[in-house]
């Protein structure tokens, strides 16, 4: 499934990121790579945007890059 | 005495300013600049054990291989610039992340010592590091401080100098996934077969850079002929990577790597205890400030509070810097005899000087709001719950932080928006930075709601202000969007720093440079600038005009000739330079509802918007002495100037352009000077339509 289908609350783990190269790059800065571990804190109004915790760092991710995120919900 | 030259490097939220701070307030000598974020490189200089530090603070960069324009600073220091010692801060609490930049660090082959930073934070959370375990793999010294209790701080100077003074290096211990390692090692064993040696690189080295496609060394390498033999190997090798990472993407493969490194690193050194008191509270603070329905109505609450301080709590010393001011302009003016001289001090420089610092208390407020924002943590949390909103009009949520620094002072934020990646992006923020009224036009506005509104109206009016400014923006943002920056987006991805409590120094430094710097300006730049407006206020003499009044005065009552005086300085203001220069451009803004007064002061506003209200207070104290009686500017202009005009004033104030030094640091940013001529066209522009249909309006 999707990292933006997921609910508050849930923990994944990622299987797949499916985007440019340039934000691979970065979200990998973050740490977040094939294998992390993470789980959803909170979506802003209209799921616009998501936070998610990665090995205790907390990202802001826009829904549409969360779409290209694929996730194993644990 | 000799001098080491450190640069430190580390990610953002690492406390690397706080950090300097404790370094060199010890041994206090020059200290430089703190802008909250540190955009541009900073330097400063101090002693330890006879030699000179001196310390070049980079930008916080999440890595130093990508393509931001912080990150190529940093990048370029790192790789060209002279310097001994690198000092790599990293955050205690958040190792892993942070170790990832110390691995490219690492390929930089400089002299490096780690600064775990933030080790009581650590500790309270039970985090344990073993620092000599950290030292053995990754080969260079480990310091555990606390910019907060000054602990360690000592220690971490003492190896600076160690690690300069030393000439060998310890080993490195990393290891690559098993599947690197393996294909490192083929690499490696037939570089050593050959023979082959490369600078100061050790054949493992070399063959991890061939690996991941380092393109410095591969220039290197280029010409020579074991190129030839490497090749076939190297293909290979590097297919069995592709197949292991399910990419081709070599970066990708590095990141991942690297990735792997870090936890396995984080797994030997880092001994975590279950207690997660302190992640919890942020979590906690979460709940409820970025909360769905909350979260915006709370900063929007937030904002409001800090311009009602910033109002009120500034009104209080305002008073009394006032009647400083107007006493001690009497006070001058009672002790010099010679006319000429005591005119220009006391209706040129103390009205116009007094004018501006009349305004300190305010600027203060403002920058406090600015710098609490920042070092909380609170600022990311704002752009993520407005990125969604941001989006839509074709800003990024990470545009908000120049937008907001905007509110204190154009430059910086120009310079903080070099953290957006996308060049579209950075442009349509840097364009719409100057819609985000700056620290220096506050004055204006508190003058002018003071005068029309009265102290209990003027804060919401002032945030009002702020507000349809800031929308103004966003509007403007989505025209360029459409209209000339068409394209792809970038995307938001970006680290919710834990929230912190609020570093009392940090937030002092930062208030009090910027305070220094506008007190500065008030005595150097709009000295000056009074003192010349004064002259051209008051020249050339009028003889004939003098004389002919002087004779009607002599003859009338002692009413009607205090009347005819105040006439006759008007007569004059009118016939001087500036009132010539004010009539010949008056016709431009008279649709406006501008006298020429309004007309010239907006034009030196050019320079400085603190000029503004410096020239004001120069052009309305003539028709009347400088007053004792507080906020006699604010009188004066009630006096003169209609309702509607006043309006109109405030939004021309609102979207023209900014000062000089912003307009060229624009200019730099933006990447030329054909930009400023832009950025002068589409903000006179807009600033004249809307101040039209203000006037329009209102009248």
């Amino acid at each position: 499934m999707k990292l933006s289908e997921l609910n508050k609350g849930d923990r994944a783990v990622i299987k797949k990121i499916d985007t440019s190269e340039d934000l691979k790059i970065r979200l990998a800065s973050f740490g977040v790579v094939r294998g992390s571990e993470l789980s959803v804190e909170a979506y802003s109004l209209g799921k616009q945007t998501i936070e998610i915790n990665v090995e205790g760092t907390l990202i802001g991710l826009r829904a549409d890059e969360a779409k290209e995120i694929e996730v194993k919900k644990l | 005495m000799d001098t080491i030259k450190i640069v430190l490097a580390g990610q953002p939220n690492v406390g690397k300013s706080m950090l300097i701070n404790a370094m060199s307030g010890s041994n206090g000598l020059k200290v430089g600049n703190f802008s909250g974020v540190t955009v541009e490189k900073t330097e400063l200089c101090f002693e330890h054990h006879c030699h000179i530090f001196e310390m070049i603070d980079l930008p916080g960069t999440y890595s130093i291989s990508g393509f931001s324009k912080e990150e190529k600073v940093a990048h370029n220091y790192l790789l060209n610039e002279k310097y001994d010692v690198i000092i790599n801060v990293l955050d205690s609490t958040h190792l892993k992340r942070n170790l990832l930049l110390t691995l490219e660090l690492l390929k930089l082959n400089k002299k490096m010592v780690l600064a775990l930073n933030m080790a009581d934070e650590a500790k309270k959370e039970g985090i344990e590091i073993d620092i000599k375990q950290l030292e053995k793999i990754i080969g260079v010294p480990v310091v555990l401080v606390s910019a907060n209790t000054k602990e360690g701080v000592e220690e971490l100077l003492e190896k600076v100098h160690e690690v300069a003074d030393s000439q060998e290096r310890i080993k490195s211990n990393i290891l690559y996934s098993d599947a690197m390692e393996k294909e490192i090692l083929t690499i490696e064993r037939f570089l050593n077969q050959k023979g082959f040696k490369l600078r100061d690189l050790s054949n493992r080295e070399v063959a991890i850079r061939v690996l991941f496609e380092d393109e410095e060394l591969y220039t290197q390498l280029h010409d020579k002929p074991i190129m030839m033999e490497l090749q076939p190997i190297l293909l290979k090798s590097l297919q069995h990577l592709y197949t292991h990472h399910e990419t081709k993407d070599i970066r990708e493969i590095k990141a991942n790597e690297y990735n792997a490194i870090v936890r396995g690193i984080h797994l030997e050194t880092v001994k975590c205890q279950r207690n997660r008191g302190k992640k919890d509270l942020t979590k906690k603070i979460d709940e409820v400030l970025i909360n769905k329905y909350l979260g915006i109505p709370i900063f929007l609450f937030l904002m409001w509070g800090l311009f009602q301080l910033t109002f009120t709590l500034g009104a209080i010393p305002m008073d009394w810097i006032d009647k400083v001011i107007g006493a001690f302009g009497n006070w001058v003016g009672s002790n010099i005899s010679n006319n000429f001289i005591r005119n220009i001090i006391v209706d040129g420089v103390i009205s116009g000087v007094g004018a501006v610092l009349l305004f300190l208390p305010n600027i203060i407020m403002l920058y406090i709001g600015i710098a609490l924002l920042e070092t909380t943590g609170y600022m990311s949390r704002v752009a993520f719950l407005l990125d969604g909103f941001f989006h839509k009009f074709g800003l990024h949520g990470k545009s908000f932080i120049p937008l907001v620094t905007g509110f204190g002072c154009s430059v910086p934020a120009y310079m903080a928006a070099r953290t957006l990646k996308s060049e579209k992006d950075r442009l349509i923020t840097l364009f719409i930075i100057g819609f985000m009224s700056c620290g220096a036009r506050l004055p204006i506005y508190v003058l002018f709601t003071g005068a029309f509104f009265g102290a209990d109206r003027a804060g919401n009016i002032l945030f009002l202000i702020y507000i349809s400014g800031a929308m103004l923006g966003l509007v403007m943002a989505k025209i360029l969007r459409v209209v000339i920056f068409k394209g792809k987006d970038e995307p938001f991805v970006m680290e919710m720093p834990k929230y912190r409590f609020p570093s009392f120094t940090l937030i002092w430094h930062t208030v009090y440079n910027n305070a220094k710097s506008y007190v500065k300006k008030a005595g150097t730049f709009i000295l000056g600038a009074s003192v010349l407006i004064w002259i051209l206020a008051t020249y050339p003499n009028q003889p004939l005009l003098e004389k002919s009044y002087q004779a009607k005065i002599e003859k009338s009552s002692k009413d009607k000739a205090k009347k005819l005086e105040n006439e006759l300085k008007m007569k004059k203001l009118e016939q001087s330079y500036l009132g010539k220069i004010g009539k010949a451009t008056e016709p431009l803004f008279k649709p406006l509802g501008f006298d020429w007064k309004m007309t010239v002061s907006l034009e030196a506003g050019l320079a400085a918007k603190e000029v503004v209200v410096s020239t004001l207070g120069v052009l309305y104290a003539i028709g009347d002495n400088v007053d004792e009686n507080s906020n006699a500017l604010a009188h004066e202009l009630k006096r003169n100037i209609s309702f509607a005009s006043a309006m109109s004033f405030i939004v021309f104030v609102m979207i023209y352009l900014p000062c000089l030094a912003a307009s060229m640091v624009f200019a730099k940013e933006a990447g030329g000077y054909k930009y400023l001529v832009y950025l002068f066209i589409f903000t006179t522009v807009t600033a004249w339509i809307f101040s039209f249909i203000t006037y329009r309006i209102l009248i």
